[in-house]
């Protein structure tokens, strides 16, 4: 196991059940800082799981997380994310009646210091940490080149879009680990190709940590560091992209469900 | 910013409008049809702070009636004259600090907002374990909740007279009190559903989940949602008491909720201005449409006055308007000056009509 010294996040041999199922069990993990690492397995592996226990969705039921040194185990999602791990779903839950620009916005909000009060009587204070939040978040939608985008109704755009914006979402929470969870779902390989260049530009800019689930393998391949793979929510190698490729556990374990596929 | 400015000075000149419609009726109108436009203002106040909660954090209450029932029953004990009270409880004395003051006319205003602290307060209790349940769930704990506030009214004696109610509250509640308290609650409402609060309060609304993890503590916003709009609905029955004059447990039933809801609906919920119309509008129109209840004869067919027609009309309305408006009069939009100006507006002024792109991203 990687040692835990510099890491920035570590997963200390978590279990989560559901019922009698194990989805997760004894899950030892740590991230370094501005590393960029690929969590891959076939589906049902539980990789969103794992995602779910960092951010707080779930409570492990064994095992411990900790994020710069702290223990942040069964801390409530909101808390999670303030205190600097952002996300993207699987199945992108964008807020489908606001727009572009208070999608983005609403990860401003937990860094509002006005009261409500304040807000509802449109006091200077709180004007002027309104007009620096929009500044920042149309910085991010120009970032992810949605700003002509900026007042459409999210749920009306197409789905590559909506995952920009998903990725605009998190990033304007300004965490410093980023957890995303199957960016290039649905693309073309364009915009796959696209997205990889995104995504390594943004880790260097924002200077983030970056752990991303995909399945499609020329973008894991391509540009992570390290690959992670679990099976039946064990872990079940890791290594860089080259290791991984040749080891015989993982190709096992994707035979089968590529198998399954061509039958 | 001039822009901004502009929209400032044109919302300043409306609300001038407003209280100079507000006098020429006062003068000009007869009694009875004041009486509506009053009620219509109160109906105002009441739906807006509804919305607030049911369209826009997007928790299914059906409490307000219980909260603008403390509202009403708090401005009853603070207005009514000391003489009254003894008069009115006469079977039990009335509770002590209530027993001995009573406020004087230039403290009506204090009266009314100290009614919305209680709706506030109720709706702090009763939120707080309440809001832990969504969608049905919520909407079955408010109304048990808003049930217990009038049997509280029916039998705490010493405090609201039981089913007797409290009679000969002064009639402060002349059109333009209801009028600014309708202007004040519109205003507040919409700046707070523009914040970033209200943002946060419809991100809640549409996935609590994806919310949680953009760092919105979503049980602290929805309590907030619920308290204001609590506030509001105490503002409304409070001002409501004043008009009749006379509070009681049967006047904030839960009929009363049950008007709110087709007027947010109807207005589209999530819509501030779309509940102030639609609210104004549907007082106006239940009493034009108390000419169905009575005797109506057409041609060789002599209709009976039947009570409860107007219901009929107005199920048949919102039956219409699901199918044909599913998302309310106003849908989610609001009617802004933005929206006005784009609409009305001539060509030289195209660029108000375009505002946001240009001031917010400088």
């Amino acid at each position: 196991m990687a040692s835990q010294n510099g890491a920035i996040l570590a997963l200390d041999s978590v279990s989560v059940s559901f019922g009698g199922l194990v989805a997760v069990s004894d899950f030892d993990f740590t991230l370094g800082k501005g590393e960029l690492v690929g969590l891959i397995g076939p589906n049902g592996a539980g990789k969103t799981t794992v995602f779910n226990i960092i951010t707080g969705q779930y409570e492990p039921v064994r095992g411990k997380v900790f994020f710069r040194g702290r223990d942040i185990t069964g801390w409530r999602p909101d808390r999670v994310t303030c205190a600097g791990i952002a996300r993207t779903f699987q199945n992108m839950r964008l807020f489908e009646g606001l727009t572009v620009l208070d999608n983005v916005l609403v990860s401003r909000h937990s860094k509002l210091r006005s009261s409500m009060l304040a807000a509802a009587l449109n006091l200077p204070g709180y004007v002027r940490e309104e007009q620096v939040a929009r500044t920042k978040a149309m910085e991010l939608l120009d970032r992810v080149g949605l700003m002509d985008l900026a007042y459409t109704e999210a749920g009306s755009l197409p789905y590559g879009q909506q995952r920009r914006v998903e990725i605009a979402r998190a990033l304007a929470a300004d965490p410093e680990v980023l957890l995303l969870d199957e960016p290039a779902a649905g693309m073309n390989p364009e915009e796959t190709a696209r997205l990889m260049e995104f995504i390594c530009g943004v880790r260097d800019e924002f200077g983030l940590t970056i752990l991303l689930i995909e399945h499609d393998m020329k973008l894991v391949m391509g540009i992570c560091e390290r690959i992670r793979v679990i099976d039946y929510g064990m872990s079940i190698a890791e290594g860089t992209p080259e290791e991984i490729q040749g080891n015989p556990k993982v190709i096992s374990a994707y035979l089968g469900e590529e198998a399954c596929e061509y039958a | 910013m001039p822009d901004k400015f502009r929209k400032t000075i044109l919302t300043v000149i409306f609300i001038g409008f407003l209280f100079v419609v507000a006098w020429l009726a006062d003068n000009y109108l007869d009694e009875y049809v004041m009486r509506v436009v009053r009620t219509g203002l109160i109906y105002v106040i009441a739906a807006v702070g509804y919305n607030l909660i049911n369209g826009i954090a997007g928790q299914f209450s059906l409490g307000p009636n219980g909260f603008m029932a403390l509202g009403g029953y708090m401005v009853a004990l603070l207005m009514l004259p000391v003489e009254q009270k003894e008069f009115v409880w006469f079977l039990q004395p009335l509770i002590w600090p209530f027993r001995v003051f009573s406020l004087t006319k230039p403290f009506f205003p204090l009266a009314v907002a100290l009614g919305g602290v209680a709706g506030a307060l109720g709706a702090l209790v009763v939120g707080v374990p309440s809001l832990r349940l969504r969608g049905d769930y919520l909407a079955i704990a408010t109304f048990g909740f808003s049930q217990i506030i009038i049997v509280l009214a029916n039998n705490l004696i010493p405090v609201t007279n039981g089913a007797l109610g409290i009679k000969g509250i002064p009639e402060y509640a002349n059109v333009y009190r209801c009028l600014a308290w309708a202007i004040v609650t519109v205003i507040i409402t919409s700046n707070l559903a523009n914040s970033s609060y209200g943002r946060a309060m419809k991100s809640v609304r549409d996935d609590e989940v994806a919310a949680e993890a953009m760092g919105i503590p979503i049980f602290r916003h929805k309590l907030l949602a619920f308290v204001v709009s609590g506030f509001f609905a105490g503002v409304a029955g409070g001002l409501m008491a004043s008009l009749i004059t006379t509070v009681s447990p049967s006047l904030f039933s839960f009929s009363m909720t049950f008007n709110l809801l087709i007027i947010i609906v109807l207005g589209g919920l999530g819509s501030t201005t779309g509940s102030a119309i639609t609210a104004f509008a549907f007082t106006l129109l239940s009493e034009a449409l108390r000419f169905v209840e009575s005797p109506i004869t057409i041609g060789p067919i002599d209709i009976p006055g039947i009570a409860g027609m107007r219901m009929l009309v107005f199920s048949l309305l919102l039956v219409l308007l699901m199918i044909f408006y599913r998302r309310g009069l106003f849908g989610k939009k609001e009617l802004s000056w933005d929206w006005v100006v784009s609409r009305f507006g001539n060509s030289n002024r195209q660029g108000v009509g375009t505002w946001p792109h240009k001031t917010e991203q400088s």
